[in-house]
C-alpha cells in the first residue's frame, strides 16, 4: 500500500508552524469547496427526491439527468434584484443573512473526518496531520455555542424587515429554538459521558470499540432520537419548519429578503442541514468509523460522507412524509416530551458508566441490550396509542371552526 | 505594555466589551441596546479565551450569547415602542455608585493595591512575574470543585436552589386560577 517507507521520517505536522499554517489554510479551502458543492448538489438532491415520492419527475432539464441545475438557479438569483425595504434597519438586514450563514459553517471546524494521514511532501520527509481542521478539547462546547449564534440571524432578519410577518417568524423560531437546544444539549451530554471527554475526535474513536456494535446509537437510542429531532427542530427542516409556514407567515422571517441576500438564507439552511447531519453521524453513529478505516485513513471522509449522505436523505423523506406539527404541539413536544425524556436518557447513561466503573466494562453491553429493548417498546407502545387516538383529534379543530362561522354571523 | 499579537488582541477584546457596554447604556433603542450587550458578551467570551480557559469562553458563549441575550432579544420584540425609551431613570444615581463600588472591589482584589496599603490576605498578589498557575486539566479541576464539599459544592448547590425557586416562580405567575382552568384553554383558542 501506497505509504512512507522503513527509512523516510515522519514529521508531526503540529510541530511544524509552516505544515500548521498550510494545512489549516488547505483544509479551510477544501472543506469550503466541499461544503459549497454539497448545499448546490443537496438543493437539487431534494428537489428530485421529493418529486420521486411525489411520483413526479422532477427538475431533469438543465444538463445530464438535470445536474446544471444548481448553476442555473445561482445564476438567476445573482441577477436578481436586491430589494431593501424602505423602513427596514438597513446596516441589520444586511448583517442578518451573514450572522445566519457563518455560524452554521464554522461549526464544521471541529469535526475531524478520519483518522491522521501521512503525506509526502517536496522535502522528501513525510508529515502525519489531522483530516479536519482541528479538534479542540471543548469541541462539543463549541459546537453548542456556535449553532445558538445562528438563531440571531434568524431573529434579526425577522426584525430588521419592518414586516409583521418576519417578525411573527423571526419570535417564532427563537422561540423553537431555545426551547429544542435544551433537549439538544441534553442528548450531546450522552456521548460526552460516555467517552469521557468533550473532544469531538476523542468521542468518534470511543465509539470503534467494538467497530460497529460501539456506536451510541446502540448505547443510547433514545438520547440518539431525541438529538436528531432536536437537531431537526435546530436548523428549521420540516416537519419543524413553523418559523416559515407558507399558509400563516408567507416566507417568515425572509420574506422580505430577495436576490444573493435570500439566497444566503437558503445556502445556511442546506449547509446547516450538512452539518446538523455531520454533528449526529459524529456523535452517535461512530463518525467516520465503519470497518477497515483504521488501515486505510482515506476511507474515513468517504464512511462519513456516506453517513451524512443517508442522514441527509432521511431528512428529505421526513420533510416528504409528515405534515407540519401545530405550533402549541411543538412546543409540547419539546417541554413536556422530549426535555424529560432527555433527562431520562442521561441519568441512564450516568448510571451505567458509573455501574461499568465500578464493575468492569461488559456492564455497557448489558445497559445497551435493556436501553435498546426498552427503546423498541417504548415506541411501540407510544405509537400504537397514538394511532387509537387518532381519530377522537379532529373535534379540537372543529371548536375553532365553529367560532369563526359564529363571527363571520356577526356574533 | 508591550506591543505584541496577545496584547493587540486583548487590546481588540477589551475595546469591544467595553465599547458594546457603553452602548448598551446609551442608546435609545432598546433593540440596539440589546444586539450591544451580545457584542460585549462576545468580548467577554474572547477575554476567556485569551487568557487560556477557552471552556469558560464556551459556555460564555452557549450561556450569554446563546440563551440570556436572545431571551431579551425575545423578551423586547414582544413588547411595543422599543424604539424611543429614555435611556436613563431616577435609580443611576444608585446604579453609578454600585458600579464604582464593585469595580474598587473587584481592582482591590486582582492587584497587590491592598497588601501595598498594608491589608494583608485581601488581595490575590498575582503580578506579571507572579501569574496564578493554570492546571493542564483546568475543565476536569473545576467540575471537581463544584461537587467538591470541600469546595464550591455550597455555593453551587444554593445557586441551583435560587434557580429552581426562580422556574417554580414563573410557572406560578403564569397559571391559571383555581376553577378558571376550564376556560383558558377555549380562551386561546378563539384568540
Amino acid at each position: 500500500m501506497f505509504g512512507p517507507g522503513e527509512s523516510s521520517t515522519i514529521i508531526e505536522c503540529t510541530a511544524n508552524t509552516t505544515c500548521t499554517t498550510l494545512h489549516a489554510i488547505g483544509t479551510s479551502l477544501l472543506l469550503f469547496i466541499v461544503l459549497l458543492t454539497g448545499f448546490a448538489y443537496m438543493t437539487l438532491w431534494e428537489r428530485r427526491l421529493i418529486a420521486w415520492f411525489q411520483a413526479r419527475i422532477g427538475p431533469n432539464r438543465a444538463g445530464p439527468a438535470g445536474l446544471l441545475q444548481p448553476v442555473a438557479d445561482g445564476i438567476k438569483l445573482i441577477f436578481k434584484e436586491d430589494v431593501t425595504p424602505r423602513n427596514a434597519e438597513r446596516v441589520i438586514f444586511w448583517l442578518a443573512p451573514l450572522i445566519k450563514m457563518v455560524p452554521t459553517i464554522l461549526v464544521v471546524a471541529v469535526i475531524p473526518f478520519g483518522p491522521p494521514i501521512t503525506v509526502p511532501w517536496f522535502d522528501g520527509k513525510w508529515y502525519r496531520m489531522t483530516q479536519g481542521l482541528t479538534d479542540p478539547n471543548i469541541g462539543v462546547l463549541w459546537i453548542l455555542g456556535i449553532t445558538s449564534i445562528g438563531i440571531y440571524g434568524i431573529v434579526l432578519a425577522g426584525w430588521a424587515s419592518n414586516n409583521k410577518y418576519a417578525v411573527l417568524g423571526g419570535l417564532r423560531s427563537s422561540a423553537q429554538m431555545i426551547s429544542y437546544e435544551l433537549s439538544m444539549g441534553l442528548a450531546v451530554v450522552v456521548p460526552v459521558l460516555l467517552a469521557g471527554s468533550m473532544r469531538v475526535g476523542d468521542i468518534i474513536n470511543a465509539q470503534n470499540n467494538p467497530p460497529i456494535l460501539g456506536w451510541y446509537v446502540f448505547q443510547n437510542p433514545l438520547a440518539a432520537a431525541i438529538l436528531f429531532i432536536a437537531l431537526l427542530a435546530e436548523v428549521n427542516r420540516a416537519p419543524f419548519d413553523m418559523p416559515e409556514a407558507e399558509q400563516e407567515l408567507t416566507a417568515g422571517y425572509h420574506t422580505e429578503y430577495s436576490g444573493m441576500k435570500f439566497a444566503l438564507f437558503y445556502l445556511a439552511e442546506y449547509i446547516g442541514m450538512i452539518t446538523v447531519s455531520l454533528i449526529g453521524a459524529a456523535f452517535y453513529l461512530g463518525g467516520y468509523h465503519f470497518i477497515w478505516v483504521d488501515r486505510f485513513p482515506l476511507l474515513g471522509p468517504l464512511v462519513f460522507a456516506v453517513k451524512v449522505f443517508l442522514l441527509l436523505s432521511g431528512m428529505v423523506w421526513i420533510r416528504a412524509t409528515l405534515p407540519r406539527i401545530r405550533y402549541d404541539r411543538l412546543m409540547m413536544l419539546g417541554w413536556k416530551v422530549m426535555l424529560p425524556l432527555a433527562m431520562a436518557a442521561v441519568a441512564w447513561t450516568a448510571v451505567a458508566v458509573f455501574l461499568a466503573e465500578q464493575v468492569g466494562k461488559e456492564l455497557t453491553a448489558v445497559f445497551a441490550i435493556i436501553a435498546l429493548v426498552i427503546f423498541f417498546a417504548g415506541a411501540q407502545w407510544w405509537l400504537s396509542r397514538a394511532g387509537r387516538k387518532t381519530p377522537l383529534e379532529p373535534g379540537a379543530g372543529r371548536i375553532e371552526t365553529v367560532s369563526l362561522s359564529e363571527q363571520a354571523r356577526g356574533r | 505594555m508591550e506591543l505584541t499579537v496577545e496584547s493587540l488582541v486583548f487590546l481588540l477584546f477589551s475595546l469591544i466589551t467595553l465599547g458594546g457596554a457603553l452602548m448598551v447604556v446609551t442608546t435609545r433603542n432598546l433593540f440596539h441596546a440589546a444586539l450591544f450587550l451580545m457584542l460585549s458578551l462576545f468580548g467577554v467570551a474572547g477575554l476567556f479565551a485569551l487568557l487560556t480557559a477557552p471552556f469558560l469562553a464556551g459556555i460564555q458563549v452557549v450561556v450569554y450569547i446563546g440563551a440570556i441575550a436572545i431571551l431579551i432579544i425575545f423578551a423586547i420584540m414582544l413588547t411595543p415602542q422599543v424604539t424611543a425609551v429614555r435611556p436613563t431613570n431616577s435609580q443611576w444615581i444608585a446604579g453609578v455608585v454600585v458600579a464604582v463600588v464593585l469595580f474598587a472591589l473587584l481592582v482591590s482584589i486582582v492587584t497587590p493595591l491592598m497588601s501595598e496599603l498594608g491589608v494583608e490576605g485581601w488581595s490575590a498578589v498575582f503580578t506579571e512575574k507572579n501569574p496564578p498557575p493554570v492546571p493542564a486539566d483546568s475543565m476536569a479541576r473545576l467540575g471537581e470543585a463544584f461537587v467538591d464539599p470541600q469546595g464550591y459544592m455550597l455555593p453551587f448547590e444554593v445557586a441551583s436552589v435560587l434557580l429552581m425557586a426562580a422556574l417554580v416562580g414563573a410557572v406560578m405567575l403564569v397559571r391559571p386560577a383555581r376553577g378558571a382552568e376550564d376556560e383558558a384553554p377555549q380562551a386561546g383558542a378563539q384568540e
